[in-house]
């Protein structure tokens, strides 16, 4: 889109107040946690040197990149199926999706941990219904654990995972599944040799969305881990103002926003941002 | 590569379809024979696009029954009834090469690994695109495109190609180019062809017969020359092309066809006219009409003046009125027009027997 100079001027004034914020409240202070990641408590690149040999710092990076790996691939799995249903189902089915992606968006992400804690905890709806009908004897470790942190992160970032999707759903020409069909592809094959390949730039995005959404995740893994799912948002807490180590906590945050950026950077070169919505 | 005898016969008895209140197509029936080149012709909404929907099976029809080659099929699936299909945009698949678009029907059917390679290799040579076989079909021209539309539905030789609008986004020559192209694969696989367009100059070049549709309805079914010469109605005749319309009075039967006073002057019709007493239109087509500076009494003719002309190239369209004030169109060679045009009072305008028809009188 090309615009005359004053329409260009129009819009950078319209953007400026939250360019103006984004500067105010993320990238100063950011700056601000650069600084201290290489002066605290005195400067050089010590923590840096620490994050390489640290093993505790090492292992939540690693528990880190296997929840957002997994989570990605169940939250994308999901939102798929439900996407399919919100784009090309029946009109009743249509609505129903929608609620279904809509409603999580009105509760916080702090009810909804609850909400998973009174769910999976030892006595908690799932294993005294599990026990009570017999299932099972002793009640199953569903919480305070990855399994928690995965199901609870999960049920946050399925309705993130649905638009990208939706948009590469709705974008699809309806005569190429027409011409798949009337070239003697039955609805199974069809969905799988043209639909899902063709929706592959909303895969790409979503998955994108959602692994880097799930790296920076707090609430939900500090309630449903129970402090022995630790993930990187919570180490650099507990560093910041728990054992006041401010420089590693820095140095932490300093790499995970540099990979985010770059996992970014990865995604718009495949992906418009126009389709992620 | 087929044989001709494995080409459909269909059969569409009675076939209606209502979206709502909305009438898309009202009791249908046609018989399309083996190997025939049938265009269905009309504006948009006419109802033959849902006529195409319906035999493909992707259009449920609300009532009516479907063959073919006498087997009931109305309600096979569309992924059960064999149908090649090529669609307006081509609908190819935008993640496969060409090849891999052209070897899906084959896929499908589990055709041997050995079998799909040379069956594709054939189509693909057959439709002239050797050598862009690994292209997605993003990186082809609109033709190409079309073309390899054409061979994804013909690998798999079914007994009847369905088209809708295929030429309707390629440019004049393109088009032409591809219409050839098409009636020689017609020719060379013998499969029945089924075809819509609005545009009916398409149609007449194309097609051994030609299914004119209107609101829903089928008006008439014909050879080319049939429903152009011979139009069953008003609609049809000037759907097909230009024609000039002339009240007639007093129609009556007579000796191997018709007479009656159009512009006061008696006029000899070839056609019959038991359907059609009284007043009547009389239906000429603006080629078959000439100029004369006069006509003699047993000839048919009427009095006009020239008023405008539009130059054509090969030849030079001429407006005329009569004296009653109708107003007619011919075409005639580039000089005639000129010296009609130059005259300034009236000419003669004279036409064969043969070549007016009668329809009724303000009727459709």
């Amino acid at each position: 889109m090309r615009g005359t100079l004053s329409d260009r001027m129009g819009a950078a004034l319209l953007m400026a107040p939250l360019l103006l914020f984004l500067v105010l409240a993320y990238a100063w202070p950011f700056l601000g946690v650069v600084k201290w990641s290489f002066t605290l408590p005195t400067p050089g690149l010590e923590q840096y040197h620490a994050l390489l040999t640290d093993d505790l710092v090492q292992s939540v990076f690693i528990r880190t990149l296997r929840i957002a790996a997994i989570v990605t691939i169940v939250s994308v799995t999901a939102a798929y199926a439900i996407t399919v249903v919100w784009v090309r189902g029946s009109p009743v089915q249509r609505v129903l999706a929608e609620f279904c992606i809509l409603v999580p968006f009105w509760i916080s992400v702090l009810t909804r941990a609850f909400g998973w804690v009174a769910l999976l905890s030892n006595r908690g709806l799932i294993n005294t219904w599990l026990q009570s009908i017999g299932f099972i004897s002793e009640p199953l470790t569903l919480v305070r654990n990855e399994f928690g942190v995965i199901v609870g992160m999960s049920h946050f970032l399925i309705p993130f995972a649905v638009f990208p999707l939706a948009s590469a759903m709705r974008s699809l020409d309806e005569r190429v599944l027409l011409a798949a069909r009337g070239l003697g592809s039955s609805r199974m094959r069809t969905f799988w040799t043209v639909f899902v390949p063709m929706t592959r730039s909303g895969i790409i995005g979503s998955a994108m969305i959602t692994f880097v959404f799930s790296l920076g995740f707090f609430v939900t893994p500090a309630i449903l881990g129970g402090g022995r799912s630790v993930m990187i948002a919570e180490l650099i807490y507990l560093r910041i103002f728990q054992s006041p180590d401010w420089g590693l906590g820095a140095a932490i945050s300093v790499v995970l926003v540099v990979f985010v950026g770059a996992l970014m950077a990865l995604l718009f070169r495949y992906v418009k941002p126009k389709q992620l919505v | 590569m087929q044989q001709p005898g494995r080409a459909a016969e269909i059969k569409a008895n009675g076939i209606g379809k209502s979206f709502g209140s909305f009438r898309a197509l009202d009791n249908l029936s046609l018989d399309i024979g083996r190997g025939e080149f049938l265009t269905l012709l009309g504006p948009s909404g006419s109802g033959k696009t849902t006529f195409l929907m319906i035999l493909a099976g992707f259009v449920q029809p609300s009532e009516g029954k479907l063959f073919s080659d006498g087997v009931d099929i109305t309600n096979r699936p569309a992924e059960q009834r064999a149908a090649g299909m090529v669609f307006q945009g081509y609908a190819l698949f935008p993640h496969m090469s060409v090849e891999q678009n052209i070897a899906f029907p084959l896929k499908v059917r589990k055709k041997s690994a050995t079998e799909i390679k040379q069956r594709v290799g054939e189509m693909v040579e057959r439709v002239g695109l050797k050598g862009h076989e690994k292209k997605l079909p993003a990186q082809l021209s609109g033709g190409q495109q079309q073309r390899v539309a054409l061979a994804r539905a013909l690998v798999f030789e079914p007994g009847v190609l369905l088209l809708d609008e295929p030429f309707s986004a390629l440019d004049k020559s393109l088009r032409g180019q591809m219409q050839a192209e098409m009636k020689r694969l017609h020719q060379e696989t013998g499969t029945t062809f089924v075809f819509v367009t609005h545009d009916q100059s398409e149609a007449l070049a194309l097609s051994s017969r030609v299914a004119i549709f209107n609101h829903g309805k089928l008006l008439q079914v014909g050879r080319p020359d049939e429903v152009y010469d011979r139009p069953a109605n008003r609609f049809v005749a000037e759907f097909l092309g230009e024609i000039n319309m002339l009240p007639v009075k007093g129609v009556k039967s007579a000796d191997g066809g018709a007479t009656g006073l159009c512009e006061d002057r008696a006029v000899n019709m070839r056609c019959k006219a038991e359907a059609i007493k009284g007043d009547a239109i009389l239906a000429i087509r603006p080629e078959d009409m000439s100029i004369a500076a006069e006509a003699s009494v047993n000839q048919n003719g009427i009095a006009a003046t020239a008023v405008a002309s539009t130059y054509l190239g090969a030849a030079t369209k001429l407006d005329l009125t009569t004296r009653q004030g109708a107003k007619v169109t011919v075409s005639v060679p580039n000089e005639v027009a000129a010296s009609a045009l130059s005259k300034g009072n009236s000419v003669w305008l004279t036409w064969p027997a043969e070549k007016g028809f009668l329809l009724p009188d303000g009727g459709q």
